[in-house]
């Protein structure tokens, strides 16, 4: 479904990935692994062209975005929930829902707030409140609701765990396999293991911008000598 | 007690336009981080269009649709500005925007010019609204209260569409993180092209509704850009009930101001903002500007070329040129190099600011028609001698520059920009109302040089030896410690600090210096031509300055001289065509936009292609590309 080949991204003139090239099919759940600075935002970035690959191509559901402003890779269905939430902090809630609203797509789940408050219970009862006035939890919750509201069929998450306390993290592990039962397919990056392992297929380890080991989340488990060599713990 | 009601009243009325632009303005500066310097120029338009539509469309109805269609006509003006103007160059670094938007201002006065002629033209009343309302003993124009009406209306309008629309949360979104916007799946350039629109309607509405007190004139977009800069500054960037608030501020305190101190509106609008930005530095309803947060900075500048023998070599063959030049070279000539020298000391003062420290300033012409004023005073009244008087001068400009700087330098960005452009016209309001000493609009006239420096070419020769003397001087300062805090400063504010740089006081001491050096090139100035008239105070001095900075490349130390060099002969052979500004406008949104890097930026992009000494940035960028 997503096909990454050969990506070459620069910030400025600093070379951030070397040849990246990755694969997701449709409907699985790929993590994309490896520890801070290893390049996974900048993936993620690549792919909805907030930067701007210098070579290699991109192609989406047999159709190559590797040129297409965001807004038109988003129109495609893609959804991108950023690492660093990026809630608009003037806007309450629903208007924060708002804005990520898109017209229904065929062939993916169609969301509207009431759907997304059956999902994240907490975000109801704060419709009205101000994105800024949250906790960090509950700013996870609004960005991934915030990207679902573009009724898309392809997410990426950029460490989708991070900050967050355990039972939150157990309750983005819950939607994302939901997301999964619904049809989506996504693309997650994680510094390690353990949440990766709760809900992906298959994971892929980069490390200085390219990427150094592919396979199923059990056959990682069992080679410590990569986990070692490439994880946090 | 009625006096009191009325005159609050009159103030109100008086902030519907002041608001209507200052909105316009804010929501344009929220979505796209342009400031439209041109604002004032669809404001402008907005009374010429709606003055038309009034000749044509009778009655009450005539009236308003008029407003209404003017609103909708100047909008559609503001969406052609951004599509053919600022649309390419949204990238670009923020100076690239503000001078190309000056651009604009040019090309909108000439048109107009063309258009409407030069009268100035008296609007119709507005039918239905002709008379006077009677509050106690006190009379007050029927219109007062419609335009107080119809400022209350825009301010409920834009509340809804803001916070009940799509489209307005989208730009309230995108004002805060445009990219996020874009990453999920809205077209931003439906939504600059949108703000543009609407922000630009509102501008020609404040013009159109303001016509039958105000009329149409030709200096109406540089008159409201001071009062509107100080509200969007009072009231904060990008907020419109701040817009709102200060408008009314403003306008209030002029309408009471008259009463008790006729000559001191300008003064007091100018304390207000004083201490609104010691206490408030972003204003009331606004928020700090996060440094690089809207992604329009400029790549990281090369290091500045060693202190090579060879550049100053080329400097003093043209010194020695230039003083050769009177061996050969007929009055003509040696005045209008004389002009140059000028223009170039000027423009090289500024750069000293504006390219090593990063400091935009578009109110440069306060101290330039600082130190001439300073210069022309003495000699009128104190008898002082020429030399003195050259003495004197730059250290009262540097006076005029450590007061302006002081509240200046505690802001960056656009909110510096609009700071000096507002105190700038400060200074120009009071050599303009101030008319008992400064003779108003008549200037001040028979300001000669002494007796020895009388001849032209005495002067040429006196020109020459303070203005290359002056220009060395910013030129090696650049390479002293200063220098290097001062660049610092500009790259990273927050590293600066960190090696124990105090930031404000390096900017704040370079402000006060370029300052100086700016003085002493407006008292060459006074003593060359004789005299001195507010106009040397006005904005488009400011410009002359900024656009020879920019046509020279901001990134190069020796950009203003070349840039002084084109641009003093180009004006000196436009200004004989009627519609020169129609011209120059053009030129620079055309420079604006084919050559980001300046006039040096051409000869640098030559010598990378066909010689050995290229600029080692682009080659670099060359090999990562
Ligand atoms: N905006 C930026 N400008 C310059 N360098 C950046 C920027 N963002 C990230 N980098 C650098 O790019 C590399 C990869 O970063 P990133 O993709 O964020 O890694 P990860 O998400 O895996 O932690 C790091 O070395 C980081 O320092
Ligand atoms: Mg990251």
């Amino acid at each position: 479904m997503l096909e990454l080949d050969r990506i070459n991204s620069f910030y400025g003139r600093a070379h951030i990935l070397h040849d990246l090239s990755l694969s997701v099919a449709e409907g699985e759940v790929v993590a994309l692994l490896g520890r801070n600075g290893a390049g996974k935002s900048t993936t993620m970035k690549s792919i909805m062209r907030l930067v701007a690959a210098k070579s290699g191509k991109i192609s989406y559901a047999g159709r190559d975005i590797t040129a297409l402003p965001p807004h038109n890779i988003a129109k495609l269905g893609v959804g991108y929930v950023p690492e660093e939430r990026r809630i608009f902090t003037d806007l309450t809630i629903l208007e924060n829902l708002e804005v990520g609203r898109q017209t229904p797509r065929a062939g993916a789940p169609e969301w509207t707030p009431g759907k997304l408050f059956k999902l994240f219970p907490n975000l109801e009862e704060r419709r009205n409140n101000l994105g800024g006035a949250m906790s960090g939890g509950e700013q996870q919750m609004l960005t991934i609701a915030r990207t679902l509201m573009g009724n898309p069929k392809f997410v990426l998450l950029d460490e989708p765990s991070e900050g967050l306390a355990p039972v939150i993290v157990e309750q983005v592990a819950f939607t994302i396999r939901e997301l999964k039962k619904l049809g989506l397919t996504i693309l997650l990056s994680e510094q390690n293991l353990h949440f990766a392992k709760l809900v992906a297929d298959r994971a892929y380890i980069i490390e200085r911008g390219s990427v150094q080991y592919d396979g199923t989340i059990e056959e990682l488990e069992n080679n410590e000598e990569v986990r070692n060599a490439y994880l946090s713990v | 007690m009625d006096f009191f009601v009325v005159q609050i009243l009159t103030g109100l009325a008086n902030a519907a336009a002041l608001f209507l632009v200052a909105s316009g303005l804010s929501i344009i500066f929220g979505v796209t981080r342009v400031v439209n310097f041109s604002h004032g120029s669809f404001y402008m338009l907005g009374a010429y269009i709606a003055y038309s539509l009034m000749t044509v469309l009778p009655g009450f109805i005539g009236f308003w649709a008029s407003i209404l269609l003017t609103g909708v006509a100047v909008g559609l003006i503001g969406l052609i500005v951004e599509l053919g103007v600022l649309r390419p160059i949204y990238k670009s670094p923020e100076l690239f925007q503000l001078v190309a938007t000056f651009g604009v201002i040019l090309v909108i006065q000439d048109l107009t010019l063309l258009i409407w002629g030069p009268d100035d033209l008296i609007g119709k009343r507005s039918p239905g609204f002709e008379g006077v309302v009677k509050i106690g003993d006190q009379l007050l124009p029927a219109y007062d209260l419609v335009l107080i009406f119809l400022s209350f209306l825009v301010l409920g309008g834009l509340w809804y569409l803001f916070n009940k629309t799509r489209a307005g949360i989208l730009v309230r979104a995108a004002t805060q993180d445009r990219e996020m916007v874009g990453a999920l799946g809205v077209n931003q350039s439906w939504l600059f092209s949108g703000v543009f629109f609407l922000g630009s309607a509102l501008a020609g509405i404040g013009g159109a509704a303001q016509l039958p007190k105000g009329g149409a004139d030709l200096l109406m977009d540089f008159n409201i850009l001071a009062p509107v800069f100080v509200v969007v500054v009072i009231g904060g960037m990008g907020s419109i009930p701040g817009a709102f608030v200060a408008a009314l501020i403003i306008s209030e305190l002029n309408v009471f101001g008259v009463q008790l101190l006729p000559q001191s509106t300008l003064v007091l609008m100018f304390v207000v903002m004083a201490v609104v930005l010691i206490f408030r530095p972003w204003g009331l309803f606004g928020r700090p500007e996060i440094v690089g947060s809207h992604g329009s900075q400029g790549p990281p500048e090369a290091p500045l070329r060693a202190f090579s023998g060879r550049l100053w070599l080329v400097l003093a063959a043209c010194a020695l040129a230039l003083a050769v030049v009177p061996l050969f070279g007929g009055n003509f000539l040696q005045v209008l190099l004389a002009d140059v020298i000028i223009a170039c000391l000027f423009a090289t003062s500024l750069h000293f600011i504006l390219g090593l420290g990063g400091l935009v300033s578009f109110g440069h012409a306060a101290t330039f028609g600082g130190g001439a004023y300073a210069a022309a005073l003495m000699v009128q009244y104190a008898e002082t001698p020429m030399e003195l008087a050259l003495l004197l001068a730059p250290l009262a400009a540097g006076l005029l520059a450590l007061v302006i700087g002081w509240f200046c330098v505690r802001l960056s960005g656009v909110y510096f920009a609009m700071l000096t452009l507002a105190f700038a016209q400060v200074v120009w309001s009071i050599a303009f109302q101030w008319s008992e000493v400064t003779g108003g609009d008549d200037g001040i006239l028979g300001i000669w040089p002494s007796a020895w420096a009388s001849s032209t070419t005495a002067y040429y020769y006196l020109v020459l030896a303070l203005g290359i003397g002056g220009i060395t001087t910013l030129l090696f300062m650049a390479y002293t410690p200063f220098g290097y805090a001062l660049r610092g400063s500009r790259d990273s504010a927050l590293r600066s600090e960190a090696i124990g740089i105090n930031v404000r006081l390096v900017q704040w001491s370079a402000f006060i210096f370029a300052g100086m050096m700016s003085g002493l090139s407006g008292a060459l100035f006074v003593f060359a031509k004789g005299s001195i008239f507010p106009t040397e105070l006005e904005i488009a001095r400011s410009f002359d300055a900024l656009i020879i900075v920019f046509l020279g490349g901001v990134q190069s130390l020796f950009g203003p001289l070349a840039g002084g060099v084109v641009f003093t002969l180009l004006q000196d052979w436009l200004s004989r065509f009627e519609y020169w500004r129609l011209c120059l406008g053009l030129m620079i949104i055309a420079i604006v936009i084919l050559l980001p890097n300046g006039l040096v930026g051409v000869g640098h992009w030559v010598r990378g292609r066909f010689g050995r000494n290229a600029d080692p940035l682009s080659d670099a960028e060359e090999e990562a590309a």
